[in-house]
């Protein structure tokens, strides 16, 4: 499943540990949530980097007293119809000031992409090679948004108002 | 009319052709129909019987002339010469092709019409009053409302993959025309002690397998906090509505089941956060949109011309008149309901030359505009009470002026078997019986307002649980077989109907129906009690002795 | 989307056929023996029972480029051999709405 980072097809880092895997000694981790929770001194005070996969049903406000330590979080799309992780992905970024590697899991599709990066996600286990290479156009298909989010694209209410101020028309 | 600017334009091109390459994976195979189900379902496409279904956006019930002609087109060039008008100020059409739907919304397009999230589990087309902006005694025109949250919610972010669809109305009049109380949301336009302006803001209201009349959540949120509101709303709907069960994914259930103080808790704590962020509209965003929509200049007229005088003599024009013309804000000047009930017709259907000759009329008797309303009817919001003679001669010819506005054969109904592939039972043959049934105007006239709403299917299209008398098809045994329920309504006292006992089977509804009428007719107290009012002062048995001593 | 070939045990209770909507189009079809789709219901493959119907399915859901929605429907055949739609929903997917189309003015 090919990784999307920073607009471009990457190598993947993490290595991904089940609950019950035994601990790597150096390398970054993706580790789930539980695991994570229950382990967190332990795992923080390793030399590769640490990040959590996070369940869609789980409370995101949990993950906060560690957010400045975890270098990714991944969030899960268990399928593409369940839009979940979109509101966690939000509070993430835009109530809990989340500046770290936010990514999508599970069914990733071609047509999610620009939702995800309105969201906030910045890298994606993309389903699909075709999608993944698809992906700099995807992200390039709207240049028009309704709905102000944490990804700071202007809004069309907040153009309309500066088109009105530069041209003048303030009436 | 809201006229789109070059932003508006942009996205629905933009949506147009991300579509036309999703559709060009489809056929290539590159998409899985699991795939791509979900993105057509996001653009209004559904699989019916006979072929794919196609549903378009009227957002909030308004359309100029212009686009009534694209919708024609499309009818014409694209489906079988008709369209169908649905209980969501939407079009359908029935017989559209996959591989030329792309050309088809870029025609639309052209007119700034789309089919964006008239389906899937997203915020559907948010509706209103079909009166907006003319009817008297309005707080404001509420489409100025529906188009900032139309706006909002179109293609977000966060919300286009919700448990269930979610659908929004708004009022701004006292009297209820957009039936607010049976929607996710319904917004009810008021102003506080102050003056301001701001909104009723009810929760969880629907039909379906498990009926609910909304209930109020907030008494008042002010008009630059909606959006914020609305948001939070659907923040915690996105995150704890049920998604393990199809029947128990709407908002509905969640407010249900959580009760509505819990819920309401959660929202406000969730709208704390969030109502001081950038969702938050100042005054000059508002004007922004409020001074894009347009209303006509209207001429300084006498409230009776000598041209409706006259025509008073004639009885036609009377039983029409009396039926389809309401009171307009400025004097001088009609809203005209146009029936799309004709005797023996499918409720709601509209050829594409009746399109066509509406858009002419439009441009000649209502300053271009024209209306859906979510009684499958159209109306023309602007007309001089001197052209009511002139406009009816003219619909009359287009089989348009069925003088049965509110009455017994102004009937709802869902498509039913003969198109949808969820139904059970057919509606619309039910439909057309019964307006043959009650096709005697006198009769009609006589029993005055009763409305009657049919669905083929548990899902409730056809509003059954909210009309006067509700009819609902099922399958037993490979029958189709109806229940029925009397007492429903969907105004300002929204209220479930009351089963009347065992379903019967098709042949005999319309006589279930004759039943029921002359059972209210004998009981009521004076002509002026109307059916609903009889049926909350005498209950059902009565009905339901008559209907069933003989079966 | 749970694949129909799982949702429940496949049992007919007399001659079925498969059919579904035809991708580009939307037509409504049916299964050939031909490992094809036909408009023709005449043309439909016959399966008489829950084996023949489930193998059936299973190749008409493989197709997922040339039809969508696949389902083992009920026919009835007539003594002159006549292939007929087993009930109203079927019926009307083959011949139509049952109410008038709105007049043409």
């Amino acid at each position: 499943m090919p990784l999307v980072n920073g607009g471009k097809i990457v190598d993947d880092s993490f290595v991904k540990l089940a609950v019950d895997t035994p601990l790597p000694e150096g390398g970054d981790i993706l580790v789930p949530a539980e695991r994570f929770l229950g382990e967190a001194d332990v795992l923080l005070k390793r030399s590769g980097k640490v990040g959590v996969i996070w369940p869609n049903n789980r409370d995101i406000a949990e993950l906060v007293p560690y957010l400045g330590k975890i270098a990714a979080v991944a969030l899960v799309f268990p399928t593409f119809r369940d839009g979940r992780a979109y509101s966690q992905a939000r509070l993430l970024r835009e109530r809990y000031d989340y500046r770290g590697e936010l990514r999508a899991t599970g069914q990733v599709l071609r047509d999610q992409f620009v939702f995800m990066l309105r969201a906030g996600f910045d890298a994606f286990e993309v389903k699909k090679q075709a999608d993944a290479e698809a992906f700099m156009q995807t992200a390039k298909r709207y240049s028009v948004f309704y709905q102000p989010t944490g990804d700071g694209r202007i809004t069309a209410l907040h153009r309309r108002m500066q088109l009105r101020h530069s041209e003048g028309v303030g009436t | 009319m809201y006229a789109y600017d070059e932003i508006d334009r942009t996205l629905v091109n933009e949506r147009v052709s991300e579509f036309r390459d999703q559709v060009k994976r489809r056929l290539s195979g590159e998409l899985t129909e699991d795939e791509f189900k979900i993105l057509r379902l996001q653009n209004g496409v559904y699989l019916q019987l006979h072929a794919y279904m196609f549903r378009v956006a009227i957002p909030y019930g308004t359309l100029a002339t212009n686009q009534m002609r694209a919708l024609a087109h499309v009818a014409r060039k694209y489906d079988r010469g008709y369209g169908h008008f649905t209980t969501r100020q939407n079009i359908q059409f029935n017989w559209i092709k996959l591989a030329e739907l792309p050309d088809a919304l870029a025609d639309l397009a052209k007119v700034g019409i789309h089919a964006m999230q008239t389906s899937g589990n997203n915020m559907r087309n948010v509706t209103s009053d079909q009166w907006a902006g003319v009817a008297p005694g309005e707080i404001e025109d509420p489409r100025i409302w529906s188009e900032l949250i139309r706006q909002h919610t179109t293609l977000h972010p966060e919300f286009s993959f919700l448990p269930r669809k979610f659908k929004i109305a708004i009022t701004a009049s006292d009297h209820d025309r957009a039936a607010i109380r049976i929607h996710d949301i319904g917004l009810r336009l008021i102003k506080n002690e102050r003056g301001e302006t701001g909104f009723e803001v009810l929760v969880g209201g629907g039909l379906g397998r498990t009926p609910f009349i909304a209930k109020t959540i907030k008494h008042f949120v002010h008009g630059r906090d909606i959006l914020s509101y609305i948001e939070a709303i659907l923040r915690v709907y996105n995150q704890y509505g049920r998604r393990d069960n199809i029947y128990k994914a709407r908002i509905k259930i969640l407010v249900h089941e959580l009760g509505i103080e819990k819920f309401s808790r959660e929202v406000e704590d969730e709208w704390q956060q969030i109502r001081n962020s950038s969702l938050q509209l100042d005054d000059e965003m508002i004007e922004d949109i409020r001074s894009r929509f347009t209303y006509p200049a209207y001429e300084k007229l006498p409230h009776m011309p000598d041209e409706l005088r006259q025509a008073a003599a004639d009885p036609d024009f009377e039983a029409w008149r009396k039926n389809s013309v309401a009171p307009h804000k400025v004097q001088g000047y009609s809203i005209v309901t146009i029936s799309l009930k004709p005797t023996g017709g499918p409720p709601g259907d509209a050829t594409a030359e009746q399109m066509d000759a509406l858009a002419d009329l439009a441009d000649k008797y209502s300053f271009g505009e024209i209306r859906v309303g979510h009684e499958q009817n159209l109306a023309l919001p602007h007309v001089a009470k001197r052209d009511l003679p002139a406009l009816w001669k003219a619909l009359d010819k287009l089989g348009l002026a069925t003088p049965n506005v509110n009455l017994i054969t102004d009937i709802i109904a869902c498509p039913g078997l003969d198109y949808c592939s969820l139904a059970n039972a057919r509606s619309i043959p039910i439909a057309q019986e019964l307006t043959r049934r009650f096709a005697n105007h006198e009769l009609a006239n006589l029993i005055g307002r009763l409305h009657i709403n049919i669905s083929g299917c548990i899902n409730a299209c056809g509003h059954h649980h909210v009309g006067h008398i509700g009819i609902l098809g099922v399958e037993k045994n490979g029958e189709e077989v109806y229940q029925i329920t009397i007492g429903g309504r969907a105004d300002e006292n929204a209220a479930l109907g009351t089963l009347i006992g065992p379903g019967v089977k098709f042949d005999e509804v319309a006589d279930v129906v004759e039943d029921i009428v002359e059972a209210y007719l004998a009981l009521r107290e004076r002509p002026e009690e109307l059916f609903m009012d009889t049926v909350k002062r005498l209950g059902v048995e009565p009905f339901k002795e008559r209907v069933y001593a003989t079966r | 989307m749970t694949s129909p070939l799982e949702q429940k045990k496949i049992r007919i209770a007399g001659p079925s056929v498969v059919t579904a909507n035809r991708t580009w189009d939307g037509i409504v079809v049916y299964r050939t023996a031909g490992k094809s789709w036909s408009a023709e219901l005449s043309e439909a493959a016959i399966v008489r029972n829950s084996d023949e119907a489930k193998a059936l399915l299973a190749e008409a859901v493989a197709d997922d480029v040339g039809a969508i929605g696949p389902y083992i429907a009920p026919v009835q055949i007539g003594d002159d051999g006549k292939v007929l739609p087993g009930n109203l929903r079927e019926q009307i997917r083959r011949t139509g709405v049952t109410i008038g189309q709105p007049a043409q003015i």
